[in-house]
């Protein structure tokens, strides 16, 4: 007997950005990295609805991790390259035809584990790209090892007796090293992960928005917070929106606080406008940068 | 215009990278490769193209593929240790199908070695240097106008077959002067890529054509979403497990080298067509075998040279046509025997007695102290 199954058009709004063919994802359920690519390709759909970002123009790169995988499924010019080297990868894609923009999307273990080199650099050079980083507090994909966002004391498959490092807080890193936007949000806050991304993604220079994201799976069984819901409880309660005025004010301490907001919003020339200055190219007038900057 | 110029190995190089249409060159200071960055950093920008310092030579390849798959030709300079960093994403580009290029003065290894010395201790990393199985180029020039060469080669290598390509120079070419026809942009015929034929939806970035095994290449912004995809990939380039995809795709990395070896392998033979013996040496070495063997001419002795030119592949008829009439061949190579055991590989099951000559020094022997490395190795001559 063969049954026949009903077959659901069902569309999404975002689609059309996405490689539908390779659904279902291999995400957990519970996983939060699901809401900030939604909030991203949201994010695209509004900025292209007004005429600010053009799809061909973006090209969506991605490391090694659960949120690298993200570049599988969405449809846009992408990569997904070797473990920590997406902003790597970004440097050539800008470089060779700086018309594109380049958005980096992934995990914490990947920017600011093995890729931290190139976040420091790419940061201190106020680079023109887009990176939003997905923290999830561990190495999830490989199993649950340490990060360098895991925090302190946290047990692990790597620290079975707990954490007995400092984790480092990425957002005031980058803060620290100039670059022109740097926010932090939850999965929590949805819409503001979706603001933050329309106001970074036109914007010359060095962009980052980390996104803390739970792994109930990964990372939340370890802690005891295998519950989806009862580690998106937990990582509400410490999440604290704020606006620091100092560098100082940001904290990333599991258990008092973790600061959400913006950090930084500002519009200095990027590192592709600070070439220009040196050379005349014949794109130099042709930078999207140069368009979106508010000068 | 072609003109003559009085250029070092890395100057010629960095000439050659021009002419080919070099529009991003990405790199890390590394003795003996900085000078060659440096020169590009002067010169590249008038001709409309970036020189970009990245923070380490794994920043500059990833870079580099990047750079590609965005439209532009692109190259780095290197040496062992810097090179031995791009290990993994050497890799990325043969997955990938990235046409980049680089070059790789080798110096005196291994670890940090002897910065400032010579050396031919890369053979086998320049080929074997990334995990898994996959194909690469590479060249070995002898002479600063032969770097000129095969830089622009490499450049058509690597766009007309999608596959890394590398010039394995060393410290002596990078620094020697000599005089060099060097040309402009346009003047030297590098191959560009195959553009897609079908329309976005329709194009798949890793489909190969069926006589060259070389897939059309869309770039960044061309509106294909293509997806670059370093994971065993489709045609699609969509991740997948499938053993059948899974042999095909490795095969294939490899087989488009074989499928093209006409455009691609490349020797010179001297004085073989009666050598009883042949010495085999590549580089800078090969020069100071010639003059040895012209050396062992004048005494009757009949012993030729041969050279490859392409170290992988090994253009190895070129090989079997030079050893026609010799009953010997010594592989001569500043190692203890890496290109040996190629030759042996390929003339072992030809019955002829094959000897090693390790030249171990971080300086070019001239050939009375080349002849002095043979009576070390106890190989009489």
């Amino acid at each position: 007997m063969t049954v026949q199954v009903p077959k659901l058009e069902y569309r999404h709004r975002v689609d059309d950005l996405l490689r539908t063919e390779r659904l279902p994802h291999v995400w957990c359920p519970g996983c939060g990295i699901g809401i900030t690519l939604q909030a991203f390709l949201r994010a695209v759909k509004a900025l292209e609805a007004k005429g600010v970002v053009d799809r061909k123009q973006l090209v969506f790169v991605t490391g090694i991790g659960c949120t690298g995988r993200a570049s599988g499924y969405v449809r846009l010019d992408g990569a997904h390259t070797p473990h920590g080297r997406p902003i790597a990868y970004a440097y050539g894609v800008k470089l060779a035809n700086p018309k594109l923009v380049p958005v980096v999307f992934s995990g914490d273990g990947d920017l600011a584990g093995i890729g931290g080199n190139h976040l420091l650099h790419a940061a201190r050079r106020n680079f023109d790209m887009l990176v939003i980083m997905v923290n999830n507090f561990n190495y999830a994909l490989t199993g649950g090892q340490l990060a360098p966002t895991t925090p302190h004391g946290a047990y692990s498959t790597t620290t079975p007796k707990g954490n007995p490092e400092r984790p480092m807080d990425v957002a005031r890193l980058v803060a620290a090293l100039g670059a022109n936007y740097v926010a932090r949000w939850s999965i929590h806050y949805p819409v503001h992960i979706e603001e933050a991304i329309k106001r970074a993604l036109p914007r010359r220079g060095f962009r980052f928005i980390e996104v803390l994201s739970i792994c109930p799976e990964i990372f939340g069984r370890h802690i005891g917070f295998r519950s989806p819901v009862d580690l998106y409880e937990r990582l509400r309660k410490v999440s604290k929106v704020k606006k620091p005025k100092t560098l100082e004010e940001i904290k990333y301490d599991w258990e008092n606080e973790i600061t959400l907001g913006v950090f930084v919003d500002k519009d200095e020339p990027g590192y592709m406008e600070s070439i220009c200055s040196v050379y005349n190219y014949d794109w130099c007038n042709e930078l999207p940068e140069r368009r979106w900057s508010k000068q | 215009m072609a003109r003559r110029e009085f250029l070092t190995g890395n100057e010629a190089m960095a000439e050659a990278a021009i002419a080919a249409g070099l529009r991003v060159f990405i790199g890390y200071p590394i003795t003996p490769a900085s000078d060659l960055f440096e020169y590009l950093a002067e010169k590249l920008p008038s001709y409309g193209g970036i020189v970009f310092q990245a923070e380490d030579e794994i920043a500059s390849i990833n870079a580099l593929v990047g750079a590609t798959y965005a439209g532009a030709k692109a190259m780095t300079a290197t040496s062992g240790p810097g090179f031995s960093l791009m290990a993994e994403s050497l890799g990325l580009a043969a997955m990938l199908e990235a046409p980049i290029v680089i070059v790789y003065n080798m110096r005196t290894g291994p670890s940090t070695g002897i910065a400032t010395g010579t050396g031919q201790g890369d053979v086998m990393q320049s080929r074997w240097a990334s995990h898994g199985h996959y194909g690469v180029v590479v060249y070995s020039p002898w002479s600063v106008q032969e770097a000129y060469n095969l830089v622009v080669k490499a450049f058509d290598t690597a766009w007309r077959l999608r596959v890394p390509t590398i010039v394995l120079s060393d410290a002596v070419i990078a620094h020697t002067r000599e005089l060099a026809v060097v040309y402009e942009p346009g003047e030297v015929k590098v191959a560009d890529r195959k553009p897609p034929r079908e329309p976005p939806g329709e194009f798949k970035p890793f489909k190969p054509d069926p006589d060259d095994l070389v897939p059309p290449m869309a770039f960044y912004g061309e509106g294909y979403a293509v997806l670059a995809e370093s994971l065993a990939h489709d045609e699609r380039g969509y991740y997948t497990t499938d053993p059948e995809n899974y042999e095909r795709l490795v095969r294939r990395l490899e087989g488009k080298i074989t499928r093209n070896k006409h455009h691609v392998v490349s020797s010179e033979a001297r004085y073989t067509e009666d050598a009883e013996t042949v010495i085999v040496a590549f580089g800078t070495l090969a020069r100071s075998a010639l003059a040895l063997v012209k050396d062992l001419r004048k005494q009757g002795k009949k012993v030729g040279l041969w050279r490859p030119v392409s170290i992988w592949p090994l253009d190895e008829e070129g090989l079997s046509k030079a050893v026609e009439h010799a009953d010997r061949v010594i592989v001569a190579e500043m190692n203890l025997g890496q290109l040996y055991r190629e030759i042996a590989r390929i003339l072992g099951p030809t019955g002829r007695k094959i000897e090693l000559v390790p030249v171990l020094t971080p300086e070019l022997p001239g050939p009375d102290e080349l002849l002095g490395y043979f009576e070390k190795a106890g190989v009489e001559i």
